[in-house]
């Protein structure tokens, strides 16, 4: 074993901010509480940048965790090609988050318990990126919940807000069921849970596929799925935005929603013997992808629609995964990384330019009034519409192209990824035109710059967006060949340059659509004119949260109040409550009468009990076989 | 040893001291007076002693007479602290009657 990279700290020291701002933030300085909140990450990134250079893999053990009999979990920590791009994602991307929180939330009186939160976060999903083994991942996939649910829920005192918080936290709860019965199938057939000790298992066993590695998959998948907000899961994130806007960026976007990815790229080799479980993951990644951005296409809020766009670029990343191009997902998750933070951010420049309003049809001409968070979000609007030689035009055209390799099935998702890059490209220009032309629909705001703390991020992650995709064309999948393995389809020639021209007129047209409709003509109801029961389906995102409302939650209300609450509840446990302490206040009541304060009466007590006990003790001898022979002997 | 069990048998012993202890059992609960209730108290230990004593005796064993200096010593203290109670008693309720120390009930 190699020299140690000290990998512990990436996630201790943002734990020390944590601690250092969550017990005494409330009576430091600001000042103080930002240097902490930045230097966590800053570090954390400083020591990342340090690790990279080392020889990969690299794995740190801190002693054993657990130990049960044969079952033995390790504290250790992997440092490889996959976890390393994480970690610089999450550890870069989200320092720049926090220097763009400093001025975000700048007047907020939670504004140490923010920090302290968000450095909470960057722990866990460090843990989550590092851990060595399965058990490990999921105390940082349960700790990201718990952060997310804090952070969702950070402005408590608004019920939408803490219902939000909530909703993501039980519909993780239900994702995180699924990946726990994963984890029991493989401690059950494979006894271990060490992603390596897995592999080497796996692949002594060449001839092992489908069967129990299908359920194991679908299980991890269900996992994956509540995480990252796929269907029939996703019903959480829109609502996530409640949340400050940076928490959107970071969590709900750029790092702690592709843990469901990362999870499925690390057990790779378990979907890469089950044909089944993979059709699944791109089938369901491709409706996502479609479905989410049919909805995106008609939201008024802002943060809405791009929150819907995260989970419909999550549907492109299980799209890949799916299809078995791994590294591609993973480049669609850095770059979707950098032009979703991006998008969020300057949306949160927008809305703090707009004095918190966060309705797009009260927005407009901010092109002048806020030129810098206009040019930011401009390069990040034409990246994620796969503007050629931007960022998402190489790791989108990387799906498609993988997807559209994979055969059968995989030209159809091929197609539906297609249909939903032109989507995409209309409902960000879409958002672009009603932000930033025209005129200032609302006349209450006056719209200004936001202060350099939050533009610098936005500058920063613009050119990381503009030329994030030239990091990886061409060489990502070769970086990541030792982990995830080589992909054997790969289209060559001019077939590559016919899918690249596809994606780009696609987005082309999308942008073309949301031109003439928003620009041109300037009329937001124009989507509506065509066909208004579909608009208004749209609008209410197929009913999706009235049908879980009606078939789940209202039914577990009913149970809950008419069946645990008055029957078990009531009935049952307290009726049995009562008997027992209405049996205790009987007994007392008669039994206090001896308690009489009459010393004789006492001492008759004690003498008749004496007496009694004499009686069964001696009855035995006296009536019984056995005799006395006291001193008698003598006679 | 052999000039008691020829002279006086053992079950005299024993049946004397049944006989004390009844009184003194007979005392504690009839008797009204709070010194009087003590005395009996003394009794029936007096009473256990001379049983021990007798079975020491008879089976030539010293714990039983050690054990009757265990008692004598504790019946000592008793009596200390118990006449220091019936003074305090005494004084604060001018009586010494059993039958009106009561306080102590439900």
């Amino acid at each position: 074993m190699n020299e140690s990279l000290h990998l512990w700290l990436i996630p201790v020291l943002p734990f020390i901010g944590f601690l250092l701002n969550g017990l005494l933030g409330h009576r430091l300085p600001k000042a103080v509480v930002s240097a902490i909140a930045l230097l966590a990450p800053l570090g954390s990134f400083l020591v990342v940048l340090l690790a990279s250079r080392a020889a990969l893999p690299h794995s740190e053990s801190y002693g054993n965790w657990i130990t049960a009999g044969s079952f033995n979990i390790d504290l250790s920590f992997v440092l490889d090609q996959l976890s390393l791009i994480m970690l610089l994602v999450i550890t870069g991307v989200g320092f720049l988050i926090h220097i763009y929180s400093v001025g975000y939330m700048h007047s907020d009186e939670g504004y140490w318990r923010y920090f302290a939160y968000l450095n909470l976060f960057l722990f866990f999903m460090t843990t989550l990126v590092l851990a060595g083994n399965a058990l490990l991942m999921f105390v940082g996939w349960e700790g990201v919940g718990l952060a997310s649910y804090l952070l969702i829920g950070f402005w408590f005192q608004k019920t939408s807000a803490a219902d939000a918080g909530k909703k993501a936290f039980i519909v993780n709860r239900i994702g995180d069921f699924g990946f726990l019965i994963g984890l029991f199938l493989l401690l059950a057939n494979f006894g271990t849970l060490s992603f390596s000790d897995l592999a080497a298992k796996i692949a002594a066993n060449p001839t092992l596929t489908g069967g129990v590695l299908t359920a194991i998959a679908l299980c991890l998948f269900i996992g994956a799925a509540g995480k990252s907000a796929q269907l029939p899961l996703y019903v959480w994130l829109p609502d996530a935005m409640e949340g400050p806007t940076p928490v959107s960026a970071l969590i709900h976007a750029a790092t702690m929603v592709t843990a469901g990815v990362y999870m499925v790229a690390r057990t790779h080799f378990i979907f890469d013997r089950s044909p089944l479980a993979l059709s699944v993951v791109a089938i369901i990644g491709a409706a996502t992808a479609l479905f989410a951005a049919t909805i995106g296409l008609v939201q008024t809020d802002i943060k809405r629609v791009l929150a819907y766009s995260t989970v419909s670029q999550l549907g492109y990343m299980f799209l890949g995964c799916g299809v078995a191009a791994y590294s591609a997902a993973i480049f669609h998750l850095m770059t979707h990384a950098f032009f979703k933070a991006l998008l969020f951010l300057a949306a949160g420049s927008v809305i703090h330019a707009m004095g918190g309003e966060q309705d797009m049809r009260k927005m407009g001409g901010l092109r002048t009034k806020a030129p810098i968070t206009f040019w930011t979000m401009t390069m990040a609007v034409l990246a994620i519409s796969g503007f050629p030689f931007m960022s998402a035009f190489f790791s989108k055209d990387a799906i498609l192209a993988a997807a559209f390799a994979s055969g059968g099935l995989g030209k159809l998702l091929w197609f539906v990824g297609l249909a939903t890059a032109a989507l995409t490209a209309f409902y960000m220009f879409r958002l672009w035109y009603l932000t930033f032309f025209g005129e200032t629909r609302s006349h209450e705001a006056h719209p200004h710059e936001s202060p350099w703390s939050m533009l610098g991020p936005l500058v920063i992650l613009a050119v990381l967006s503009v030329g994030g995709g030239w990091i990886g064309a061409g060489r990502f999948g070769a970086f990541l060949s030792p982990v995830l393995g080589t992909k054997t389809e790969e289209l060559t020639g001019s077939l590559e340059y016919v899918m690249m021209a596809l994606a780009v007129a696609a987005g082309a047209i999308g942008w073309f659509i949301a031109h003439r409709m928003y620009h041109q003509h300037s009329a937001a109801a124009q989507l509506a004119a065509p066909a208004p029961a579909g608009y208004s389906l749209l609008q209410n995102k197929y009913y999706v949260d009235e049908f879980y409302g009606f078939i789940i939650v209202k039914p577990l209300i009913a149970l809950s109040k008419y069946f645990l609450e008055w029957v078990v509840d009531f009935a049952i446990l307290g009726g049995l409550a009562w008997f027992l302490a209405g049996l205790a206040t009987l007994s007392g009541a008669i039994l206090q009468r001896w308690q009489s304060g009459n010393i004789r009466s006492y001492a008759a007590w004690l003498a008749l009990g004496a007496a009694v006990l004499l009686y069964f003790v001696l009855a035995p001898h006296v009536f019984g076989a056995p005799s006395l022979h006291l001193g008698m002997a003598g006679h | 040893m052999q000039i008691v069990s020829q002279e006086v048998p053992l079950v005299w012993y024993l049946l004397l001291s049944a006989v004390l202890f009844c009184l003194g059992v007979v005392g504690f609960l009839i008797k009204r007076n709070l010194i009087t209730v003590f005395m009996s108290i003394e009794l029936m230990l007096n009473a256990v002693n001379l049983s021990f004593v007798t079975f020491a005796h008879q089976w030539h064993e010293v714990k039983g007479q050690i054990f009757v200096f265990f008692v004598m010593v504790v019946a000592a203290a008793e009596a200390a602290v118990g006449l220091a109670i019936i003074i305090a008693v005494f004084r604060a309720r001018a009586t010494l009657a059993v039958d009106r120390i009561d306080l102590m009930k439900l």
